[in-house]
């Protein structure tokens, strides 16, 4: 069974179909990206799996359970993590309190009104930011990290709750083409450990061809285009979808390692 | 009520919404710019009818009068300015709704200085020339004024749309009400933008209170009337929509109209009065449209704005500096007791302060680390006074039972409240509070058989040994403290931690499974139980109450003292309110003029300590510490 | 830091140490604790303290009571019963004052009364009308100076019952006192007339009357009379709008204190000529100790009295024979001197009833006229406030809580 599945997905906002009859399977252990141009209706798919928006029609089965309409914090319970495409933290925490509020919220102890939440889970709060390499500042104020340490911080926060799927709302957005690389390895490194499901949008397509083990493409909110890194690169459609023709993703990469 | 006399008191309506509008429009557009909850507002309006009043006595005739009006629109125009020069430039960087702080001072001062400068007497101005009679409209007789604002309230609403719509002025205030970051990038100066914004929006105010003129006295009263008018208005019709103010004024004025028109309706087994019912009609209109259109009816839901403030530091527990200095306050104050010879009056002080304490740091429990600004937090402290003082009045029952139930009817009053006010946020929520708040007010003033009104319940006191007031004191000193740790613990535990999880990012907490609004929504509830121990406590230590303790006034003072102490630190609300409840029993007795007083001090507090005074002094301790290690290293 | 925040600390020390400081205390004079809402009710109050004050130095010229001169300590109670209670401690306790006297709106006066009879500390009631606080919650320790609202609604009665008008209008504010106005006016109005009726009642919210609405509506009712029981800016809206409307013609109106100046000379020429009020004609009492009074005042504050300043300074007055009569400033020596204790008065001689703690100052009742383009009262006599209060057998049936 898929870990995930999205069958017939449609959304319209005021007549325009952001989202149409949109289709395709996660599988277990997968690095899977949704690429498309600007507007082809990513953040919107993205937004019906994670809970954000609802679905017109169409079904999202998790672990073969249909989510399609759950509001976020039921999806994330029910073993799904995710990431922002802005990076939010809880800022008047420390790093590793970021961390534990994960896990007390994981652990169903929020609610609790006697114990310090500041003790509770410490070790295993301490524990997930030693992987993303952020042990170090454990506690500083969330608010004092330069960027790219936050997005460690949300990494260490989406593995909090041992989910089997993580969604990556554009993981790298506004990150220099090292640290870039530098995340994406580093995610790839822990979601292979623990057998973890990944699908993440991305603009870089450096990071795409290099580390997706399978791609699809929306455009005008359909799936236009599905498979590895070398079929994308040949389908006409997507090449035509990007750049009109004439350019290559060859091309492209390189553009996008500079900038 | 005749078909004519309902379209009559439909053009009464008109020409009211009209001067509802003039209030409300000026603060609309300098919320939108902003984002400061001018309460000085009112004050400048008040202003316009007193300056208004003085040109057209002392000068007279149709140049003293018409013009007058529109010297005083420009006069209270350019004090708009000076305010924000002089003031409010100062404290944009300070935390949140510091700047209401401020403006709450200048409502102390302006109020003073108007009482020095045109004295105690209510001063009704002439007429206008010109339009001093009346026309016959339905049979009846319409003042020609009222007829002559009817038009001019549209047409100043027309103007302004156009001025918004084609100007580049115009523009970049509604840019700027959309997203103000943006309008920085723009490379717009902003300070002359919020300058020339905030004169408009007092311009218009001044205008406002200059109308007035010709219709009622200039009243030193007027300032909180209108204020209270204004952000009601404001509310309903959208935060920064000048068409939503005068649809919102326009929808109270008639609603107003209607109940004054239906007067005593019998109903056979009982006769209401509605035009009763204008007590508290505007914040039914504003608790319904808010709960069902939550930004207003033409306001849209505004762009996170995120605050130019420092953030807040992460909460620490207590350092053994703190415990220490703890453990001293409260050994001092167990002390009070043994003076409760030479001096007593400490003791019913230390009282009041104490019963502040409780108010104070209940309202920074939701304000600060669940970021939801109650502005009406006065109505769990009343449910507390009326549920322990009429359970005496009523039942006889004791005062130990009176005061546990106390909490508890607040409790229940949090809960019902709380479910609707968590579902809004922002400025929104903070008025659906005051809407309840005054909701509770209302009905407590009329439903004179079972609280006794506008008297309130009279002989609440507390039976021997708590007769004496060190026996008292110590009480509430037990509570006080039992309340401030109770409120404390919780925030240092994991629901604590949710309710700011929620306030930082509630997207990020809802996707860490926190469900944020039932934690604020507890949260609010915990916060109006505990502040219910206060209104009991309170209704034993006055021995009566009355709607006052549910009042306006009340939820100002608890923001006032939270701010002052400081949004951002947990002993804030405490330092808050000790200093403020003290100040205020000082200045009180110190002159005549203890307002204008007051407001000065505030203002000094205000420009000394941005943060607040618990805040600025964790600054310096901070900055302290960094040297210190710097230095070290 | 910066120097702002120096000074800051300066003024806080010093003002929290004044706070906690014990005033040093004269044993010469005798000390008497006022408390009022100066802030909130300017218009009658600031005429109400130079009353008092111009009492106190003409008692203290006099070489004072009991050999001591009379020291007033008087605070502003925050218009709210719950700091008025506080100021009241403080007073009593901080300041050692030997008896309270003051308070403006009824329920502060309730208030304050409550806290008397629960600490027994006399409280002589300067201003509030409500009959509450020498009736139904009336005890041992309070007294009050002014007529009540009850004896105010009764003066007018013989007007309003001649006027022989069947459908009557009434419009009071929203609180205590326009709501017990209107209740003893509807009582008194059935038993006199039996066929009376009520078209309409409107009840604005103290101090925010929607007049032109109010007005109308009243028109709108055809009433044959009104009673009105507004004040202050309320009543100057209302009789605005209810001019230009022409509400008022040929209609009898009577009215609650609309003759007393602080109401009335707001209005100017616009004065409602032919209400009947209760009031204070000030320039045309003519009596030899009201003469003594005004020329008095005037020659003080360069100012005419309004009735504030009359109720302010017979407080003082009051308290003054009070303590002379009592010998002592004894709190249960005071009560019982103050029982039928005479005074006189600007409007001549009243007393303390012993049965409900009343005073019997009366007030004038006359028809509002217009001289010189300002308002004044025509046709008015003098109405003594025991003519119009209940027997002291009957009073007894309604004070259930006292002694």
């Amino acid at each position: 069974m898929s870990v995930l599945a999205v069958h017939s997905l449609s959304k319209a906002f005021g007549g325009v179909r952001a989202v149409n009859e949109v289709g395709f399977a996660v599988e277990r252990g997968e690095f899977l990206a949704m690429i498309g141009p600007n507007g082809a209706g990513k953040s919107t798919c993205f937004n019906m799996i994670n809970g954000q928006l609802a679905p017109d029609s169409g079904e999202i089965l998790f672990e073969g359970k249909n989510i399609a309409g759950l509001v976020p914090r039921t999806i994330w319970q029910l073993g799904v993590g995710r990431t922002f495409q802005v990076a939010a933290t809880f800022g008047s925490m420390t790093v590793a309190e970021n961390v534990q509020m994960a896990l007390l919220s994981h652990a169903r102890e929020i609610y609790s009104l006697w114990r310090p939440a500041g003790e509770m889970h410490r070790e295993r709060a301490l524990d997930l930011l030693e992987q993303v390499g952020m042990r170090e500042a454990a506690d500083r104020p969330s608010r004092e990290l330069a960027y790219g340490d936050v997005k460690r911080i949300e990494l260490a926060i989406a593995l909090a709750n041992e989910p089997r799927l993580l969604l990556m709302d554009e993981p790298t957005a506004g990150m220099g083409a090292r640290e870039r690389h530098e995340l994406i390895e580093l995610v790839k490194r822990l979601v292979v450990e623990r057998n973890i499901s990944v699908l993440f949008t991305e603009h870089s397509m450096d990071v795409v061809f290099a580390f997706a083990d399978r791609i699809i493409v929306l455009a005008r909110g359909r799936v236009i285009a599905d498979g590895d890194a070398a079929a994308i690169r040949d389908n006409a459609q997507v090449r035509e979808v990007y750049f009109g023709t004439g350019k290559t993703f060859a091309q492209s990469t390189s553009q996008g390692a500079a900038s | 009520m005749t078909l004519s006399a309902f379209l009559f008191q439909a053009l009464n309506g008109l020409s009211t919404a009209s001067g509802l509008f003039f209030i409300a429009v000026g603060l609309s557009l300098i919320f939108g710019v902003t984002r400061i909850i001018n309460i000085a507002h009112g004050s400048l309006y008040m202003l316009g009818t007193y300056i208004a009043y003085s040109f057209a006595t002392k000068i007279g005739g149709v140049l003293g009068f018409w013009g007058g009006i529109l010297a005083t629109a420009l006069i209270v125009g350019a004090i708009g300015a000076l305010i924000e020069i002089v003031l409010l430039r100062r404290i944009y960087r300070a935390p949140e709704l510091f700047q209401l702080l401020a403006t709450f001072a200048l409502v102390l001062v302006i109020n003073d200085a108007t009482l020095w400068l045109w004295g105690p007497e209510d001063l009704l101005g002439p007429r206008a020339p010109g339009l001093g009679g009346a026309v016959e409209v339905l049979g009846r007789k319409l003042p020609t004024y009222d007829l002559f604002l009817i038009f001019v309230g549209p047409l100043v609403l027309v103007i302004l749309h156009f001025a918004l719509a084609r100007t580049r002025f115009g523009r970049l205030i509604r840019a700027a009400t959309q997203d103000r970051e943006m309008v920085g990038a723009l490379g717009v100066n902003q300070s002359i933008l919020f300058t020339s914004v905030f004169a408009l929006g007092a311009l218009l105010a001044g205008l406002g209170g200059a109308l007035q003129v010709a219709r009622e006295p200039a009243n030193l009263a007027t300032d909180l009337v209108a204020i209270g008018d204004a952000f009601v208005v404001v509310v309903v019709g959208g935060m920064g929509s000048i068409t939503g103010a005068y649809l919102a004024a326009v929808i109270i004025a008639e609603v107003k109209a209607l109940c004054i028109g239906i007067g005593v309706v019998d109903f056979g087994f009982i006769s209401v009065n509605f035009s009763k019912l204008t007590l508290v009609a505007e914040f039914l209109v504003m608790a319904v449209v808010l709960i069902a259109r939550p930004y207003g009816l033409l306001g849209r839901a505004q762009a996170t704005v995120r605050s130019i403030a420092e953030p807040e530091e992460p909460i620490r527990p207590a350092t053994p500096m703190l415990k220490a200095l703890a453990v001293t306050v409260l050994a001092l104050l167990l002390c009070l007791p043994l003076l409760a010879q030479s001096s007593p009056y400490l003791l019913i002080l230390g009282i009041d302060v104490l019963i502040a304490v409780i108010f104070a740091t209940s309202l920074h429990f939701i304000m600060g680390p669940g970021g939801m600004h109650s502005f009406g937090h006065a109505a769990y402290f009343g449910l507390g006074a009326y549920g322990a003082a009429l359970l005496v009045k009523w039942l006889g029952v004791p005062m130990g039972l009176a005061l546990a139930a106390a909490p508890l009817v607040a409790l229940a009053g949090a809960l019902l409240f709380g479910w609707f006010a968590v579902r809004l946020s922002g400025v929104y929520l903070a008025m659906l509070t005051l809407a309840f708040a005054q909701i509770v007010w209302a009905a407590v003033f009329q439903w004179e058989g079972f609280t006794g009104g506008s008297n309130g319940v009279i002989g609440v006191w507390p039976p021997p040994p708590f007769d004496k007031s060190w026996v008292y004191f110590v009480l509430t000193l037990l509570l006080a403290v039992t309340g401030v740790l109770l409120l404390r613990r919780f925030l240092f535990a994991p629901f604590g931690y949710a309710m700011r999880a929620g306030r930082d990012s509630p997207l990020r907490a809802e996707a860490i499974g926190i469900d944020v609004k039932r934690v604020h929504w507890l949260g609010f509830a915990i916060a109006g139980g505990v502040c219910g121990v206060a209104g009991g406590l309170f209704a034993f230590a006055k021995g009566s109450i009355s709607p006052e303790t549910i009042g306006v006034g009340r939820s100002i003072d608890g923001l006032v003292m939270v701010l002052l102490g400081g949004i951002q630190t947990l002993t804030g609300p405490i330092v808050g309110a000790s200093v403020f409840a003290t100040l205020q029993d000082t200045v009180m007795r110190q002159t005549e003029y203890w307002r204008a007083l007051l407001g000065a001090i505030i203002l000094l507090l205000v420009l000394a300590f941005p943060q607040g005074i618990v805040g600025a002094f964790a600054a310096i301790w901070r900055k302290g510490k960094i040297e210190k290690s710097e230095g070290a290293s | 830091m910066r120097p702002t925040r120096h000074v800051f600390y300066l003024a806080l020390a010093g003002s929290l140490a004044a706070g906690f400081a014990m005033p040093a205390s004269a044993q010469n004079t005798i000390k008497i604790g006022e408390l009022n809402s100066y802030k909130a009710q300017p218009a009658f109050l600031d005429p109400y303290k130079k009353g008092w004050e111009m009492a106190v130095e003409e008692i203290n010229a006099k070489g004072g009571v009991l050999g001591k001169k009379l020291e007033v300590i008087s605070r502003d109670d925050g218009a709210n019963p719950g700091e008025a209670v506080r100021v009241a401690e403080e007073l009593v306790t901080r300041e050692g004052v030997a008896m309270i006297a003051g308070t403006f709106l009824s329920h502060i006066g309730l208030a304050v009364t409550n806290f008397a009879g629960q600490k027994k500390v006399f409280f002589l009631a300067a201003e509030p009308l409500t009959d509450k606080i020498t009736w139904a919650n009336g005890n041992k320790y309070t007294f009050r100076l002014r007529a009540t609202t009850y004896m105010q609604v009764a003066m007018l009665m013989p007007a309003a019952t001649a006027a022989k008008k069947k459908k009557w209008a009434l419009v009071y504010p929203n609180f205590e006192y326009g709501q017990s106005a209107a209740e003893n006016f509807k009582a008194l109005m059935k038993k006199a007339q039996p066929d009376v009726e009520f078209v309409t009642e409107q009840a604005p919210p103290l101090g925010k009357i929607d007049a032109g609405a109010v007005a109308q509506a009243i028109d709108d009712a055809k009433p044959d009379a009104i009673f009105n029981v507004l004040f202050g800016g309320d009543l100057a809206k209302f009789v605005r709008e209810g001019n230009t409307r022409g509400v008022f013609k040929n209609r009898t109106v009577v009215s609650l204190l609309s003759g007393e100046p602080e109401y009335l000379d707001p209005l100017k020429d616009e004065a409602p000529v032919g209400w009947v009020v209760t009031g204070y004609p000030w320039d045309k009492i003519k009596t030899k100790e009201h003469q003594a009074f005004v020329d008095a005042y005037k020659k003080k504050y360069n100012d005419y009295p309004r009735l504030g300043s009359v109720v302010g300074y017979v407080t003082m007055k009051s308290l003054a024979a009070g303590i002379a009569k009592a010998k002592s400033t004894d709190t249960e020596k005071l009560v019982a001197a103050f029982k039928g204790l005479k005074v006189d008065s600007p409007f001549g001689p009243f007393s303390y009833r012993a049965s409900d703690h009343q005073a019997t100052m009366g007030a004038y009742v006359g028809k509002i006229a217009l001289e010189g383009g300002k308002g004044t009262m025509a046709d008015f006599k003098y109405v003594d406030g025991a003519s119009v209060l209940p027997s002291d057998a009957e009073t007894k049936k309604l004070r259930p809580a006292a002694d």
